[in-house]
């Protein structure tokens, strides 16, 4: 009975707090992202009030948030986008890959770590948070922009190809080696090419045996499908945000819609609660060794991040201003970037000071990135492509004014 | 004559439609897959930024919408001139003294006196296409004929009769 007691004053301390947060980060326009971050971090191991009550009950929730997360995502796509964009912007999503995962991979090399080690820190690196980014193109007025669905194809690859490397990571991670990760990574492409053409195919038929009508219903029901495919996919090895994900891509019509408007509040929930978790099991005092290390890999990876933008922008004709937006734009790294960690942290056998980076690496992006969105909007940057064109053409062709 | 509009997926928000005009300006349409529609007005200094981007509801997409019918209507009456030889159209203004004002379309007999047809009256900006014989007239009405010249001729004299018995 006191231990219920203290559970419910921790938890509802805890929550009204992020309330709070959450409005203050919505004044000054940024993703609340980072202070969840913080707050975990202030009342975890090692910080500043730690809570020991409600652990367990920030754990289950956090599991549920990464899934709510993730089938959210699937919601947003339909089967038919994520094939159809496959094709135009497959060679973007390559660049993507090998510019952003390769640095994070070799960084963790460089400081002594293990492959399993690089293949997670790869992860982290390589993956923008469409959440943010689709946050910040709406408020900075950028959605007709004609390089909106560049970035957008590339996020959408991104979010493919985490259909695939999730179930990699888990495997590896459960210390299966390459081959187990082999295996996980056949199993997964499988089972995402079979959902991929029976939500083509069967799409209506799923969403049409989930009324769209009944909100209650339609909410449990979607809900519980969720949990059951994500329980499932965790149990064959192939990483439950996967089988969420896939879950809400085979949904699709009014279904989706309704069922994106119903789980959202859930999904801001556990979300929160997923992000809290994360800094509540990292121990702030592994922060400060890892803070150099994390600014470094975060510049470098800012800057490939702005190379692939630059680049995916650029491949369809976008001019010089549209290029830098694009770029810029893709910078921020978030939820995924925690779940991969947070997958290598519940697995408890790789480096520990991996998560005290990947929470440093996210709150520099994720705080810097939507700033450095803005850029190309002011003047002085305008100005100074202005010059760089009339250079560039005084160089092609020399003409006299 | 066909206007090029370009379609493209924005995946996970919905679909936009934009295109150039003749005047070289870009615009478009964002259509969110919640329902909302977004007008866009490219930048002429860089045709791939929005200048403005106007969020508009239902209600005012439909006006718009009319309002840009409406004219384009006119715009395909007037398009009849080129496609049928020695076929008119024209709009007549029904001037305030008419002897028309109030009275029904009926009475004018333009069709047996002319052989021209009233095929649209215009009011406050809205058309009313095939008005009815009983389609009651008011002072500031334009109506779109269709005729020869000399139909044409004779409507305009009809409508702008002052004189009950002229």
């Amino acid at each position: 009975m006191h231990d219920f007691t203290t559970l419910l004053i921790e938890v509802g301390a805890l929550l009204l707090l992020l309330g709070l947060l959450s409005r203050l980060s919505r004044r000054f326009g940024l993703s609340p992202i980072p202070l969840y971050l913080l707050a975990g971090l202030a009342f975890g191991h090692g910080g500043l009030l730690p809570l020991d009550a409600s652990e367990e009950f920030f754990a289950v929730g956090a599991e549920i948030g990464v899934i709510l997360l993730l089938v959210m995502l699937g919601l947003e796509y339909s089967a038919n986008e994520l094939v159809g964009n496959l094709r135009s912007a497959a060679p973007a999503g390559l660049i993507d890959g090998v510019l952003n995962a390769l640095p994070g991979a070799g960084f963790a090399l460089l400081l002594g770590w293990d492959w399993v080690a690089a293949l997670v820190l790869g992860g982290i690196t390589w993956v923008s948070s469409s959440g943010v980014i689709a946050k910040v193109l709406a408020d900075l007025g950028r959605l007709g922009n004609r390089e909106t669905p560049v970035i957008l194809s590339v996020l959408v690859i991104e979010d493919l190809a985490m259909a695939l490397y999730l179930p990699l990571v888990t495997a590896v991670l459960a210390g299966t080696g390459l081959l187990g990760g082999g295996i996980a990574l056949t199993v997964a492409v499988g089972t995402v090419l079979i959902v991929l053409v029976v939500a083509i195919r069967y799409g209506h038929l799923i969403s049409s045996a989930l009324s769209a009508k009944d909100p209650e219903a339609l909410l449990l029901g979607v809900l519980g499908l969720t949990l059951l495919i994500a329980g499932i996919a965790a149990s064959l090895q192939v990483s439950a945000a996967v089988g969420a994900f896939l879950v809400g891509i085979a949904l699709s019509g009014p279904v989706a819609h309704h069922a994106t408007e119903l789980l959202s509040p859930l999904r801001d929930l556990f979300a929160a609660v997923f992000f809290v978790f994360f800094g509540l099991t990292t121990s702030p005092q592994d922060i400060p060794p890892v803070l150099l290390p994390a600014l470094a890999l975060a510049v470098v990876t800012m800057g490939t991040k702005t190379l692939t933008g630059y680049l995916a922008a650029r491949r369809v004709g976008i001019a010089e201003p549209g290029r830098w937006r694009a770029g810029l734009a893709l910078v921020p790294r978030g939820e995924f970037s925690i779940v991969i960690a947070g997958l290598a942290v519940a697995a408890g056998s790789v480096e520990p000071r991996l998560a005290a980076l990947a929470a440093t690496y996210v709150l520099i992006t994720v705080v810097t990135g939507p700033i450095l969105a803005r850029l190309p909007d002011f003047p002085w940057f305008k100005r100074w492509l202005r010059t760089r064109a009339l250079a560039q053409r005084r160089e092609a062709v020399p003409v006299h004014d | 004559m066909r206007v090029r509009v370009e379609q493209t997926a924005l995946p996970g928000i919905g679909v936009r439609h934009d295109l150039v005009t003749e005047s070289g300006r870009r615009l478009g349409v964002v259509s969110h897959r919640n329902g909302r529609r977004d007008l866009v007005l490219y930048d002429p200094d860089d045709p791939d930024a929005c200048q403005a981007d106007i969020p508009l509801t239902d209600d005012e997409a439909e006006a718009l919408a009319d309002i840009l019918g409406a004219s384009l209507m006119l715009g395909q009456l007037s398009g009849l001139r080129e496609q049928a030889a020695g076929l008119l159209t024209e709009q007549i203004a029904i001037p305030a003294g008419s002897r028309y004002v109030n009275r029904p379309l009926a009475d004018t007999k333009a069709r047996t006196r002319t052989s021209a047809s009233i095929v649209a009256v215009l009011r406050d900006g809205e058309v009313i296409v095939s008005p009815l014989p009983s389609f009651r007239f008011a002072a500031g009405d334009v109506v779109v004929v269709v005729g020869t010249r000399r139909g044409l001729d004779g409507v305009s004299a009809i409508l702008a009769d002052s004189d009950p018995d002229g």
